[in-house]
């Protein structure tokens, strides 16, 4: 019997340890691909310059730059929202009104990001008459919402009661017990919710096409067209042109970067605090 | 803790907020283009030699696609577009104020095939063409194919076709071509940026066609000459009209423009597809910018003129490197001829510049 | 759950208000996106009626429009994807949490979060490049050889291909996946490790009890990667084969809901043919709906054959 247990143990073992090598190796292959057609790319003045027309140089600083405003102002409404609603659907969401948001946030997950471009479009872009980073910024924080929501209601249901009732017993209220002992608790898992949806709508291109559009020059009015990496990147990768084709490599690779900087940026600030 | 980041959040916004004010910036021109992505590597080199010119007017363009361009110019989000496919009359009725058709430079779709073994260059008829994209013909070794190239070695293999999924103006500058060729094809698949394709593999974009083909053997597919010339691929040549075999080049795309110059209607919406003459390239086509023959503000139109009149003479020299053709200069007559209309309350803006562009 | 909140308090009132608010208007969001596609797909779903989505035929030029085959290819190539993707990020979410070193877990953690922001366009491209050609040279063969005798393995190998487009899913997928598993482990109390190691359980039989106690957590995962997977457009158009058709053959070119409007809808004018192809958008709505329902089911009563929750 007992042998029969280790041995299981042993295969489910290597079996994991087997899965996530494989998963790792495919990872850092594609990872491998894109540094090895970029790299060359990249210098100082792909990352500082305008993008220029074939053969003449050019690059991605007004993009780099346009995709950060379009994704700070996406965080600020998206991520609050995200997790109001979802500490709303775990704490308080147990009746009819919670299921039916928790069921209609896990759908709006699957909506394809063109249709919230699309929705954004009509409503802000044709009622105003021009194309804004507002409206980029809109459609991204819409994408953004459900994908926290989901993620901080997981991550909370898992702070232990007792955590709860200790509070609660101590005569502190409902909602300083949710802010100060259940979030902290739950919030190296919000960040991961936070990360993804940021390294979502960071790597979207299709809600940004018809709504922050793009644009060839540095700009930072909310009220005028905005570049942005990916619809930059887009521009790039579609051309028949090698050297376009290397600098969307590139460019993407800057865009990985940048999720790394941000990712650590946000796992020190929620350690430190938390 | 957790308030002081929302105040810093509420903060950032309200700032960002201020930055906005885009009635009062400035005094440089800015005009918003935008449409077919075929184009798109010409235009960026255009907006950036005429901005080196003109450093006070800003022209952008973002290529979103053809039919892009034409449901934006109807919304006015953009001064103007441009588009591989002529607007349909339907499309026309419905926009706020008259559009113009503006021909400013030409393009070819090709035919490219991955097929290890054969290393000439291969040709085609009409017919095999319309045959092969039907699904009629289903092997490289079937005897049309054979017929069209007698001195060639075909491996007996059966061939797959790939087309684009995406709505193109590649695609109906194709189908178009087919449809003038191939009565079948007219009756059974019509021409249109998205026909339902008899059979084959869909490649989104050109860029997708392009590596589905290279990636894939016994494939063959269409795309814009850039496309092939610049992947390595091989260029089909097409019998044209005259019965002679041509392979696509700029002077041959140019000459099937130059011999449909009489066909050209007054609003010049038309196609160049199977022309006429026998060094025409039958699947040409023009590429259109669309701009409303009443401008609504004087500087604006005006700045567009411009840039649309050096585009129409200056320009056409970067059209080559690019793997574009060049306007024949007769063309360049209709197309000023027609950007004359354009007008600033009925007063014309292409009279103030009539010392450009000689 | 915890305790009912008191109504007596106002800050607890106020706050429960706020929360409800937002909960609120994800609703509201979801209700105007299906009134405004709705409006605009009006023309299309008068003119089609329920023959919409029984139908197989898609034609622009001829004005036919039908969303069968679209459908199929959406639910068979997400279904893939799952298959493929959900017991590799669960075994890679163990290896982090359960075996891995923290020294190796954190830096393999983030690399998996890296990848989740990989524009789809860059998948799509490595996709054709790298991924189908060892699908069409060394994988699809070896399947047609020795389980070629199914139906879902028959004719001609092209590389393009639903299961190309289910591979590029489940590899988009996976970081997604593994992500949040891999924080919902981490959050399972070490004293349930410890208690079942101190009965004698081995350390697999321990993770077990750990996975099914995170089980809700991990169904959640799932749902965020189904999500993805049914949402996706360039990556997978750029493999599937775009062909509105229903194959039971994974080796056959295929098309998704998602792809046909991405595809589509930026080129497409006319107004019947712009209203089918929100009307699509419509469509999808209800087949995730359906989908994440349907996956929300299965994975429940996974977990409630393991362990009935408290």
């Amino acid at each position: 019997m007992i042998d029969q247990r280790r041995i299981v143990n042993a295969i489910m073992t290597v079996t994991t340890a087997a899965c996530a090598f494989a998963v790792v190796a495919l990872l850092l292959l594609i990872l491998g691909y894109i540094s090895y057609q970029g790299i060359s790319s990249i210098s100082w003045q792909f990352l500082v310059e305008t993008p220029k027309p074939v053969g003449e140089g050019g690059g991605i600083g007004n993009a780099i730059v346009g995709s950060l405003i379009l994704l700070g102002l996406a965080s600020a409404v998206g991520i609050p929202v995200g997790i109001a609603v979802g500490t709303y659907l775990s704490e308080l969401g147990s009746g009819w009104f919670g299921k039916t948001v928790r069921f209609v946030a896990d759908t709006m997950i699957g909506v394809p990001s063109i249709v919230f471009g699309v929705f954004v479009y009509g409503l802000v872009v044709v009622r105003q008459g021009y194309f804004s980073t507002l409206a980029g910024s809109l459609a991204l924080a819409l994408i953004m919402i459900p994908i926290v929501s989901r993620t901080t209601e997981e991550m909370i249901r898992l702070v232990p009661d007792t955590m709860r009732e200790g509070a609660l017993a101590l005569g502190a209220p409902r909602w300083r017990v949710t802010l100060d002992i259940v979030l902290p608790a739950a919030m190296a898992g919000i960040a991961t919710g936070a990360m993804l949806a940021i390294a979502r709508v960071l790597g979207e291109t299709a809600p940004l096409l018809f709504t922050a559009f793009g644009s060839r020059f540095y700009n930072i009015y909310l009220d005028e067209p905005m570049a942005s990496l990916t619809v930059q990147i887009y521009h790039y990768a579609i051309s028949p042109f090698e050297e376009w084709h290397a600098k969307a490599w590139a460019a993407t690779l800057v865009l990985i970067t940048l999720i790394l900087g941000i990712n650590i940026l946000v796992r020190i600030v929620t350690r430190r605090r938390y | 803790m957790r308030r002081s980041s929302c105040v810093l959040i509420i903060l950032s916004v309200l700032l960002a907020g201020c930055f906005s004010g885009r009635h009062s910036r400035g005094d440089s021109i800015k005009i918003q283009g935008a449409g077919s992505t075929f184009i798109n590597p010409l235009m960026q080199k255009w907006v950036h030699e005429f901005g080196a010119l003109e450093p006070s007017i800003k022209i952008d363009y973002q290529s979103i696609g053809s039919g892009g361009a034409i449901k934006q110019v109807k919304e006015r989000t953009i001064q103007f577009g441009a588009t591989d496919v002529a607007m349909s009359d339907e499309d026309l009725r419905s926009a706020p104020g008259e559009l113009l058709h503006i021909p400013v430079i030409l393009g070819a779709v090709v035919l490219t095939y991955n097929l290890e073994s054969v290393k000439e260059n291969l040709r085609f008829s009409p017919e095999t063409i319309a045959d092969i994209f039907l699904g009629k013909i289903s092997r490289w070794d079937d005897e049309r194919i054979r017929a069209d190239n007698p001195y060639v070695e075909f491996p007996p293999v059966e061939l797959t076709v790939v087309h684009r999924s995406d709505g193109s103006g590649t695609s109906a500058v194709f189908t178009n071509y087919l449809a003038k060729v191939s009565p079948e094809w007219k009756e059974k698949v019509g021409e249109g940026t998205s026909p339902a394709w008899p059979v084959g593999l869909g490649g989104k974009g050109n860029e997708g066609v392009t590596g589905q083909v290279k990636q894939t053997p016994n494939t063959i597919g269409y795309v814009e000459l850039a496309y092939a010339v610049k992947n390595k691929l091989p260029v089909a040549q097409i019998r044209n009209s005259a019965g002679n075999f041509i392979t696509p080049d700029f002077r041959t795309v140019s000459n099937a423009a130059a011999e449909s110059v009489d066909i050209a209607p007054a609003d010049l919406r038309f196609t160049i597809t199977n022309a006429k003459g026998a060094d025409a390239y039958p699947i040409s086509s023009y590429v259109f910018v669309l701009i409303y023959k009443d401008q609504q503000q004087r500087n604006l139109g005006d700045a567009l003129v411009d840039f649309l009149v050096w585009s129409l003479n200056d320009g056409q020299k970067n059209a080559q490197p690019l793997l574009y053709a060049p306007l024949p200069a007769e063309m360049v007559r209709r197309s000023t001829a027609k950007l004359a209309e354009v007008n600033f309350q009925g007063e014309s803006l292409l009279a103030s510049h009539s010392g450009e562009g000689k | 759950m915890a305790a009912k909140p008191s109504k007596i308090l106002t800050g607890d009132n106020v706050f429960s208000t706020v929360l409800m608010l937002c909960a609120a208007s994800v609703l509201l969001i979801a209700v105007s996106m299906v009134i405004v596609m709705t409006e605009s797909s009006w023309l299309s779903i008068r003119e089609f009626g329920l023959g919409f989505l029984v139908g197989q035929v898609w034609d622009p030029v001829k004005g036919e429009f039908g969303a069968l085959p679209f459908i199929w290819g959406t639910i068979m190539s997400s279904l893939l994807a799952l298959v493929i993707a959900v017991p590799l990020s669960i075994a890679v979410a163990v290896f982090l949490v359960e075996q891995a070193p923290k020294s190796v877990a954190r830096p393999l953690g983030f690399l998996v979060e890296l990848l989740a922001a990989i524009p789809s366009v860059v998948y799509g491209l490595w996709a054709i490049f790298v991924l189908a050609p060892i699908l069409r040279v060394h994988v699809q063969p070896a399947l047609q050889a020795v389980l070629g005798w199914l139906p879902f393995f028959q004719g001609t190998i092209t590389g393009i291909g639903m299961l190309t487009g289910g591979v590029v899913l489940a590899i988009m997928i996976t970081p997604i996946i593994t992500a949040v598993t891999r924080d919902v482990l981490e959050a399972v109390p070490v004293t349930q490790r410890e208690a079942s190691l101190a009965l004698g359980a081995t350390k697999w039989e321990t993770t077990r009890i750990v996975l099914s106690n995170a089980s809700s957590g991990i169904a959640g995962a799932v749902i965020l990667g189904l999500g993805r997977a049914i949402g996706e457009t360039m990556a997978v158009t750029m493999v599937i084969g775009n062909r509105p058709q229903i194959s039971v053959s994974l080796f056959d070119p295929a098309y998704s809901i998602a792809s046909v409007i991405a595809n589509e809808y930026t080129e497409a004018t006319g107004d019947l043919y712009l209203s089918a192809l929100t009307e699509m958008g419509l469509i999808l709505f209800i087949v995730t709906f359906g989908v994440t329902a349907l996956a929300k089911l299965l994975i429940m009563s996974v977990a409630n054959r393991n362990t009935p929750r408290h």
